[in-house]
Formats: structure tokens, sequence, C-alpha cells
């Protein structure tokens, strides 16, 4: 008898190969029989799997992070020995504000200091004509979201937490607030900013690879406590997941993959908006200007699934940074403790070792990323809301 | 689900004081359900907020002890912004109540509603909300079931009526004799007579 399964997923193109896992069969031919839960919320899919509804989520990589450490929640370990996807948001402003930025460039359009620059330039003249402050959206505290919008208007000096407002918003809700004028940009996962460009309320300003070349932006989350009683359920599942990134790799499989995902039970949009989504392909502005990028989102190619503790490194480091998690050597192993190469090397067969499949962060500006130096790293980084670790000890 | 976050100024728990209680859902329905069960109940400052825009700033406005949130609202993520360190009015830290109180967090996300309570309620004191908010939810969902169950059961008979009244027409049948007829053509294909009558409209649709 095959081993039932619970797992919740978000209706975002990164939940690809999870979905496609199930509706193609790899999961079922893995022995496991899967019922996939839609849910609507972040937290859901977080307090779900904490409580044992679910077997396994799509979780945002920092909501896993933050559970394992008891952020803003209850401490509930958890492991992720699978990378969903690496990038794949994109942060999208409103009309005006393109053409504030546009108007401010001095620069290559693309290049994120320019614009962050060119924000900045916008913001200070907005304070100086009394102007209310701009209001970005993002998707959850503990997002990548979250952190690459910060991170591009921290490098043009734009602090996030006093020049502007940052606001949680549910992606669904994300395209009407732009277009009603309740927030000026947001930073959300594909098929999101897509339609905001579709309906004429929003110009991709940055894929966010343009900031950070490589992020784990979702992972396959297990309670630590259950992957560790069901590890051949885990192994399982992590093949299933591989065979279908692989599936989703390969031009054809691209496109049954989208057709199956635009299924009105799962991601629910048309196939063509999920295509050029897993293609790297997306209209970026109203008037019909294309954009492509290998990285706009990851599924398995360059080595993507293989979760890189470094990834979960530069995460932590974010939280550190505005503030959200203390800055101690315990709580950076716990981090780094999520991300499970070990779990995903065993299953797919891949020989073990510490040499990461993919290149990793790859920000923009700063200094190369350091795993065994978060606080120099940061020091770096003019703006932030953090404290050094205490001298004392 | 439960959540505790400290205020400025801790709670005054006097016999007389009813605390605030904020309830976010998109059903009106519900909503209204939910809070005249707590005004029954003797708890008087219940406040619904249906509007998702501009949620966070109303429920600061309104600084409740209890928020009451259904689990298929979206913006359940919103407020998870109320435990971040910001310039929000207070810092909040959230928890479950009682770790140990499974059951209790279980029966209240089966039913599909969870609580932000702000620290300084008493469990003794939160219990009987959550449990009565449980129930309540429970209960709308028994009647929503109902009513679609109604409403399905009359869309069936529609259909077969129609359905009865093709049959008539073009096989020169009685009523009795086209209601036989489909039933015995689900009997034998195991089918309901619904489906059978809905696949006589759809044919007969195409073949117009």
């Amino acid at each position: 008898m095959n081993t039932p399964l619970h797992v919740g997923f978000i209706p975002l193109v990164d939940a690809a190969a999870l979905i496609v896992a199930v509706d193609k069969g790899f999961a079922e031919a893995e022995g496991l029989d899967v019922t996939l839960v839609r849910e609507v919320s972040w937290s859901n899919a977080r307090d779900k799997l904490n409580i044992g509804l679910f077997d396994a989520a799509h979780l945002l990589a920092p909501v896993a992070i933050a559970s394992s450490l008891g952020l803003g929640h209850v401490r509930v370990p958890i492991v992720a020995p699978f990378n969903l996807g690496l990038n794949g948001n994109a942060i999208t402003v409103s009309p005006a504000l393109h053409a504030a930025i546009m108007e401010e460039l001095e620069g290559d359009r693309f290049d994120p200091m320019a614009t962050a620059l060119a924000l900045a330039r916008v913001v200070a003249a907005r304070r100086k004509a009394g102007a209310e402050p701009l209001t970005f959206g993002m998707t959850f505290p503990f997002s990548t979201h979250n952190y690459q919008l910060r991170f591009w208007m921290a490098a043009g000096g734009v602090d996030p937490d006093h020049d502007v407002h940052l606001v949680v918003l549910p992606p669904p809700y994300m395209v009407d607030s732009l277009a009603s004028g309740q927030i000026d940009a947001c930073c959300v996962g594909a098929p999101w900013n897509s339609i905001a460009v579709g309906r004429g309320v929003g110009h991709i300003l940055h894929f966010v690879s343009d900031i950070v070349a490589w992020t784990a932006e979702k992972v396959l989350a297990f309670r630590q406590t259950w992957s560790d009683k069901n590890p051949e359920t885990v192994a399982a599942l992590i093949r299933a997941l591989q065979r279908a990134a692989e599936f989703i790799g390969n031009p054809q499989g691209r496109a049954e993959a989208a057709r199956i995902l635009a299924e009105p039970g799962r991601i629910g949009v048309k196939p063509d908006v999920i295509l050029r989504a897993l293609e790297g392909r997306l209209q970026v502005s109203p008037a019909g200007e294309t954009r492509g990028s290998d990285r706009f989102l990851l599924l398995g190619g360059e080595g993507a699934s293989r979760p890189e503790p470094v990834q979960a490194a530069w995460l932590y480091g974010q939280m550190v940074r505005w503030g959200q998690a203390p800055m101690t050597p315990g709580a950076l192993d716990t981090a780094l403790a999520v991300f499970r190469p070990d779990l995903y090397d065993a299953a797919v067969g891949r020989p073990g070792g510490d040499a990461p499949t993919s290149q990793v962060v790859g920000a923009f500006t700063g200094p190369p990323f350091d795993p065994t130096d978060i606080a120099g790293h940061l020091a770096a980084f003019e703006i932030g809301h953090w404290k050094p670790l205490e001298q004392s000890r | 689900m439960l959540w505790i976050f400290p205020r400025e100024q801790e709670w005054v728990m006097g016999a007389e004081t009813s605390p605030k209680i904020v309830i976010v859902d998109q059903s009106p329905i519900r909503a209204a359900i939910l809070e005249e069960g707590l005004r029954e109940a003797g708890y008087g400052g219940v406040v619904h907020i249906s509007e998702m825009q501009s949620l966070l700033s109303r429920i600061y406005a309104l600084d409740p002890d209890i928020i009451l949130i259904d689990l298929e609202n979206p913006s359940r993520d919103v407020l998870e912004q109320m435990f971040q360190v910001s310039r929000a009015v207070r810092r909040p830290i959230a928890m479950f109540v009682d770790q140990s109180d499974a059951a209790s967090i279980q029966a209240s996300v089966d039913a599909g509603v969870s609580a932000y309570i702000v620290d300084g309620l008493k469990k003794e004191r939160i219990k009987p909300i959550l449990d009565l908010c449980v129930s309540r939810f429970n209960a709308f969902a028994k009647l929503q079931d109902e009513l679609d169950r109604a409403k399905s059961a009359l869309e069936e008979r529609k259909v077969i009526e129609r359905a009865k009244g093709i049959l008539m027409k073009l096989k020169g049948l009685t009523e009795d004799e086209s209601y036989v007829l489909l039933r015995s053509t689900a009997m034998r294909e195991k089918k309901k007579i619904s489906e059978i009558a809905q696949s006589i409209l759809t044919a007969s649709e195409l073949l117009k």
C-alpha cells in the first residue's frame, strides 16, 4: 500500500515541482499517495505543518529558518532537504513610480544600483514636497521578498524602516493594491508580476536575480522529528521532486507542466503566463516590452534543487541585519542545519561532500558573502538595524 | 492557534471588564453568528472587520485584546506583521497559550478559525471564548453544508424535469414513462438519475 502524505502548497509557480510530481504520477511511482492541499496563507502552511496536519509543505525558505529559530512563533525545528526554487520574484512598480524612477535614473535601468539611487532621489524629493512615504508590498515578514526589497533599496541609501512603508500583503491582493494606489510597488513571486503588467498597473523593474544571483526561495519543509522518523518517505518524495524538476527543465515537459499547473485546483491562471515564468521570459511593461533571464526562476537547473546551507546563512544574515534575529553563533548553526544537502544527496544518489552544486548568493553590491563571518559581512553595509555579537562573550 | 502579545499597560482583569474582540472575517453571516454568540455570552465589545484594505491600521486603532480570524482568510499573513519589530504601537510576542493544549489547537484549526490574544488574559478567560468560537464556526459550516446540499438537490430536480420534458417531446412518452426510462438507464449504467438527465440536456444542446 502506498504511503499517504498530506502536503500543503501556496498557488505560486515555484510549487511546480511538487504539483508536477503528484499530477504526473512521479510520487506514486515512488510508492507515495500524496494529497496536495492548497493553502491561502504562509501562516496556515506553517502552522498546519507544525501541528502535524501536513506531513510536508511548500514553504518560504526564511519561514523554515524562522520556525527552527522560534522567531515570532513557537519554535518547531524544520528540515528542508529540497529546494523547490531559486529566485523567481520580481520588483514591480506602479506606472507613476516607474516614471519617477526613470526620470531620476542615471545609468542602465537594469542595474539595481542605478535604480536604487534613483529611488533614493525620488524618496528625498517626496519628503521635501511633504508627500506621503512610498509604500512597498511584500508577502511575509520572513520572506525573500522582504529581504530582496530591503537589500536593493538600502544599497541606494533608502532605509526600509524609516524612509518608506513596507507592508505585508497576500500575493492575490497585490495587483489590486497596485491598481488602487494602496501600494506603489511590490516584490512578489510568479505569476503575480505578470498579472500586474498584463493589467497595465505595473512595470517589472527588476527580476530579483538582478539583486542577488542565487537565493533559496521555497523549500520542501518537514518537521525535523517527522523527517527523522520517516527517512524512507522523505527520500522517496525528494526523488519524485527531482524527477519533476528535470521534467520541467526540458522544453516539452515544461509546456505540459504549465498546463498541469494552470488547473483551477492548482495555480489556476492561464498556462501561457505560467510558461513564461518557467522560461524566464516575461513581459515587463504594459506596452509589451519583454525581458528574458536564465536565472529568473531556477527549478532544478544549475543544481538548484540541492539545498545549500550557505543560502540559509545568507537568509539568516538578512534576519540579523533587519533586527528579526539575534546575532549568535547558536542561531547561525540552527539556521544552517535547516538546509539538508545530505538528505538530498543520499536520496538522489549524488556523491556527498561540501562542494556546492551552484554558485551561491552573488549580491550586486557589498563584499562576497562569507557565512563564517556574518558580523563582518553585515558591517560592510551602511544601513541595517542589528546589534553586533556581545563583546563580553 | 493562540498567540500572546504584551501590551504597554497590563490589561485590567476586573470582573466588569469585557475584553475587546475583533472578528476579521469576509463572511458577514458567519461573523454575525459569532458576534451574536459572543454577545449572548456577555462579551460586549465586539467589532467585525470585513474590509481587508488597511487591516492593520484599523486593528491598531481599535487596539483589541483578542483578534479572531478565519483560516481561509489570506490576510492572516498581514497579522503576522504585528509580531515584528517595527514602528508599530507595540511589539508583540507570539506563542501558543499552552503548548500542551494540542486538543484545543487542533479543534480550532479543524473549525477553521485562529485567535490572536494579548498577553495578560488568563487561560481561563480565553478558553470559553475560543470554545464558543469553534462551536459557532462548526455550526456555520454545518449550515453552509446543508444549504449547499439543498441547493444542489434543487438543481438536480430542475435538470431531471427538463430531461423528462425532452424525452416526452422527442419520444412521445408520458411524464411517468420518461421518468422510468431515466431511472432504468441510470440503474443500468450505475449512475445517478441527475447525471443521465444532464447528459440528455447536453446531447440535446449539441444536436440543436
